[in-house]
């Protein structure tokens, strides 16, 4: 394995960036440190899919710059699966430059026994269920020498049930493995119980309106007072209530 | 395992007797003359000749042999090109017409052409089966790469796959499953087409074996042609078939 870069792995400074006439993002400062799990989350529409798209290099902002230290894995809203590869081989993917394929083989059998998965690396994607689906490609992203983990609402297509499974599952995952996370969502309770720390952002044109630490130990159950309290905090920035939906 | 269900084979067979006691209650019946429709007895006779004299399986062979090569070389010229354009929008915005201006020309239209550039022999069938299906296949293959989901293009960014990798690991197998059912579509256009082809500026062939048999009034070979021919290109089509039960294309398959 290649020695971890050194230094603040994802700084952007004064990003703004725009579609045309429209303003998505307003003049956006952040650093996430090494080992550090942020959460956004904000009004649908704000730019939070613009954000990560912006701290991967898909695209370029309009002003301001962003630095990348390490290799950057994202876990997109749709399957990212290659249906026509089997579980073995989609989790292989970032281990192609690896020349002792020995090696090679006991990372992949290492990452399938982290997920639970080992009697499913010949199983082709359509094969398995959307929960299964979300662990490959937890252990895809976590294979190999990946350093920045970046997430856009990764859970959503699944059920309330396996999102509550699949947020235990990062967490272990995390504590194995640990990577520095940027996570995207719409749901506060996920916010809550996975991040060390949760931006919100406003109304587009998107600033950072709100840092939220959240210093408790994890797992973290739903009704931990540490989450509720940061639910309560992230739903007052948002303009809700308890009494309204977990989900923005 | 999955038992095959009896019923899969029982109800074509039946429509299959059906079909043959029909045709030999009207031969029995001479509800049209034996020039206009020969019998089914008169057929199998026709076959057993055909065969004894090797003319069937010579003309079986030459009309394989056709279709095989002006097949293989559409694929080969068909497929990269459909690769290719699906991914260029510039190139498609300027082929695309011109393409699509061909493949509405029937295959036959080039017989003439066909016969004065390459004379007799198997070349003008050859390039009439690649006509015919040069253009369905680069189309069909352009649409497919067109389609592919864009996070699958994302990911191999992610993950560093570029130009040739690209190419091979990730675009054609994602288009696999569509290419596959048009190479079905186009063989079958290609079995069509060789008849044609056959009856002009060939010596032997299926096609010409029944331009033979017409010329003759021997309607008794021509359908035994016909049948030939029908049995050897779903055969085909059923091998071709297979392709799609490996295991890399499955997904493509099933919804």
């Amino acid at each position: 394995m290649k020695d971890k870069p050194a230094g603040i792995p994802l700084i952007a400074t004064k990003v703004t960036h725009s579609f045309g006439n429209v303003n998505v993002l307003d003049n956006l400062n952040l650093e996430v440190s090494a080992g550090e799990v942020v959460v956004i989350v904000g009004p649908s529409g704000c730019g939070k899919t613009t954000l990560l798209n912006l701290l991967s290099g898909h695209i370029e902002p309009t002003s301001g710059s962003i630095n990348r230290k390490g290799i950057i894995r994202t876990v997109y809203q749709q399957d990212g699966l290659f249906p026509w590869l089997t579980v073995s081989e989609n989790i292989s993917m970032g281990l192609r430059a690896m020349d002792d394929k020995t090696r090679l083989e006991r990372e992949v059998l290492e990452l399938l026994s982290l997920i639970h998965m080992e009697d499913f690396r010949n199983h082709y994607p359509h094969e398995l269920s959307g929960g299964m689906r979300q662990r490959v490609e937890l252990a895809r992203v976590l294979a190999g020498d990946s350093d920045i983990l970046l997430m856009d609402e990764p859970f959503s297509a699944l059920d309330y049930q396996a999102r509550l499974r699949m947020r235990r599952e990062l967490n272990r995952l995390l504590e194995k493995r640990p990577r520095t996370v940027v996570f995207v969502t719409h749901d506060i309770e996920e916010a809550a119980q996975l991040a060390d720390r949760v931006l919100v952002l406003s109304k587009r044109p998107a600033t950072i309106c709100r840092e939220l630490n959240i210093a408790a130990t994890r797992p973290r159950g739903l009704t931990d007072p540490p989450v509720i309290e940061a639910m309560n905090e992230i739903l007052k920035e948002l303009g809700l209530t308890s009494a309204d939906s977990s989900e923005v | 395992m999955i038992k095959s269900n009896p019923l899969h084979f029982v109800l074509p067979l039946s429509v299959l007797v059906g079909v043959l006691s029909l045709w030999s209650l009207v031969s029995y019946i001479d509800l049209f003359p034996a020039y206009a429709l020969p019998s089914p007895k008169s057929v199998l006779i026709s076959f057993q000749e055909e065969l004894t004299s090797g003319r069937l399986l010579n003309d079986i062979i030459a009309s394989l042999w056709r279709v095989a090569i002006g097949f293989s070389l559409a694929t080969l010229f068909g497929i990269p090109l459909g690769l290719w354009l699906g991914r260029k929008l510039n190139a498609r915005q300027a082929f695309v017409p011109t393409l699509n201006f061909f493949r509405f020309l029937s295959p036959l239209a080039w017989i003439p052409f066909a016969i004065l550039w390459f004379h007799i022999g198997d070349k003008p069938a050859i390039f009439l089966i690649f006509m015919a299906t040069f253009f369905p296949l680069a189309l069909a293959t352009m649409v497919a790469v067109a389609s592919i989901p864009s996070i699958y293009f994302r990911v191999a960014q992610d993950y560093d796959y570029k130009g040739f990798e690209l190419l091979t690991k990730v675009t054609f197998p994602a288009v696999l499953p569509q290419v596959i059912t048009a190479l079905r579509v186009s063989y079958g256009i290609a079995w069509v087409v060789i008849v044609a082809a056959e009856m002009v500026g060939c010596q032997d062939g299926l096609g010409y074996g029944i331009w033979e048999a017409r010329n003759g009034l021997r309607l008794d070979s021509a359908v035994a042609y016909m049948i030939v021919i029908g049995v050897l290109g779903t055969g085909i089509d059923r091998l071709l078939a297979q392709l799609t039960k490996l295991q890399g294309v499955r997904w493509g398959y099933e919804r």
